[in-house]
């Protein structure tokens, strides 16, 4: 008769936690960022059909990075969660912070209870009716929610990028210097990415009731005309052989990135 | 909130509603249980009547008057018929007002939820069948007196023009070429339209034939109301093209309602 080993608690959260930091590090990174009109959301996502980004309510965004069938079973969650709640309550009593503490609970429970953590990093971003007010929720994989300030990174190699962002962001720009800099920081010294290469959209503000608005390659290449002159130098060259984020060993996630119980 | 399981295909109960709100406000109770008495008669309940809408060059406009009654009484003077469903599809109601309202409440939820959990609209097509079906649903209701009568019109931009759905009580869905209507006035309404429509209208021209088309059934029916210069409420009137739902805006209207009426008193050779 085979007798169970004994893993100690300590032990079995740390596995899990490795576990779930190594499948969302081996995904590329998503970039939030506020601007004066409102929240920019930029991630490396070479694929127009399967979103990283997407609307939950009229002021309210979502973005995951990890295993998109997991994330993606979050953002139904949080669509279905504000509709009721606005067709319940009223359009306005809809909000992120509410609507983050689900998605916390959510995970912070699957992450004790179930047999295997979610790989996902996730999301909640709502604009405000001013600058001062626009919120990002930041949620980890063990329900672990920090509320950030100006810009947040998810994904592999959150740290560097997160490094490059406190470099290029500058807080109340316009929405091109807001994604200059988000796709600036994503990329890395080494690489370009071009319009194609991100997904990219936005709370707008001044967009009337429904403020989420998705921006296609040419809005992208309008605002972006520093990386599609790049794109035709040098720099095409060596990407053909720079490996993708996918590729590339996981980073190790230390540091500020460490996850709270 | 909890994880959403797709236990549709496996046969379990409840089945996930998917994409579909209203299956999902009913699963969390949020709906209201069918009525298991007729409705007493002597209850005032509010209706709504008239409601137009036409195919011009750009797509479709819809227009409904601000009237509504419970039985000789006007009830309400200000009240809208003709609401936005989305970017590029209107839906305009008579009948019972507080069921109607709910229904539009839900069917806007439902296109809109349906966009966001599927991540792409609705062709114009389903949208008209899915107020199909909500009619349908209604129809116990409609039994016991509180009908719900709406048209749905849109833009469809696979076609790149408008298009007009009528209804009846049982969800029954016909698609109209020229022109629809709904309500107790709509048969005044629709012979004004039948008389002045043409093929490729343009917006003025349009929104003078509804407008003149609700004023003319105000005329006739009791329970339908005219532009009231006096309170400064006129009919709500939208078009709806490419570039999406757009309601007129009161000085519009009382532009053109004003020129209207001077033209219908020159008719009678009553110059002001």
């Amino acid at each position: 008769m085979s007798m169970p080993f004994y893993v100690s608690p300590e032990q079995m959260m740390k596995d899990r936690a490795d576990y779930a930091r190594k499948g969302i590090a081996r995904g590329r990174a998503l970039v939030a960022c506020t601007f004066a009109d409102g929240i920019l959301l930029c991630a490396e996502n070479p694929s127009r059909t399967l979103r990283k980004i997407s609307e939950i309510y009229d002021r309210i965004a979502f973005a995951g990075v990890g295993k998109y069938n997991e994330f993606d079973q979050l953002r139904i969650a949080g669509v279905r969660h504000a509709d009721l709640k606005g067709f319940a309550f009223s359009r306005e009593d809809v909000d992120a912070r509410s609507l983050a503490n689900q998605y916390a609970q959510m995970l912070g429970q699957v992450f004790t209870h179930e047999m295997k953590p979610m790989e996902v990093e996730i999301l909640v971003a709502e604009v405000g009716r001013s600058a001062g007010d626009d919120q990002l929720f930041h949620i980890l994989y063990d329900g672990t929610l920090i509320d950030e300030s100006n810009w947040c990174v998810l994904g592999g190699a959150a740290e560097d990028i997160d490094t490059r962002m406190s470099r290029v962001f500058q807080p109340g720009g316009t929405l091109s210097d807001a994604l200059s800099a988000a796709v600036e920081a994503l990329a890395g010294p080494e690489r370009t990415l071009d319009a194609t290469q991100v997904e990219v959209a936005i709370l707008d503000r001044g967009n009337g009731r429904r403020t989420f608005r998705q921006l296609d390659p040419e809005q992208l290449s309008e605002l972006l005309p520093d990386a599609a002159d790049a794109t035709s130098g040098p720099a095409s060259a060596s990407e053909a052989t720079q490996p993708t984020a996918d590729e590339q060993d996981p980073p190790a996630l230390e540091g500020g990135q460490a996850p709270v119980s | 909130m909890e994880l959403p399981r797709y236990t549709g295909i496996t046969g379990d109960t409840p089945p996930d509603p998917g994409p579909d709100f209203a299956a999902l406000a009913k699963r969390a109770g949020l709906t209201f249980p069918a009525l298991s008495t007729p409705i007493d008669t002597n209850l005032s309940v509010a209706h709504g009547t008239t409601c137009v809408a036409i195919r011009y060059a750009d797509g479709a406009i819809m227009a409904g008057d601000r009237r509504a009654t419970s039985g000789n009484l006007i009830s309400h003077r200000t009240i809208e018929k003709v609401f936005p469903a989305d970017r590029h599809s209107g839906v305009a109601i008579a009948g019972a007002a507080g069921p109607a309202v709910e229904m539009v409440r839900l069917f806007q939820l439902q296109l809109e939820h349906y966009e966001k959990v599927e991540g792409s609209q609705l062709s114009l097509e389903g949208k008209a069948n899915q107020l199909s079906q909500m009619v349908r649903n209604h129809l116990p209701a409609a039994m016991q007196g509180l009908v719900v009568v709406p048209i749905f019109a849109g833009f469809d931009k696979a076609r790149g023009e408008g298009r007009l759905f009528q209804y009846d009580v049982t969800g029954g869905r016909y698609e109209e070429h020229n022109y629809a209507s709904t309500g107790s006035g709509s048969l005044h309404a629709s012979t004004v339209i039948k008389l002045g429509w043409r093929p490729a209208l343009n917006r003025d021209s349009a929104v003078d034939l509804v407008l003149r088309s609700l004023i003319e059934a105000a005329d006739e029916d009791s329970a339908t109301g005219g532009p009231d210069v006096v309170r400064s409420v006129y009919p709500v009137v939208a078009t709806i093209s490419v570039d999406g739902y757009e309601r007129l805006t009161d000085d519009e209207l009382s532009d053109r309602v004003s020129q209207i009426y001077a033209a219908l008193a020159h008719e009678r050779g009553l110059e002001q």
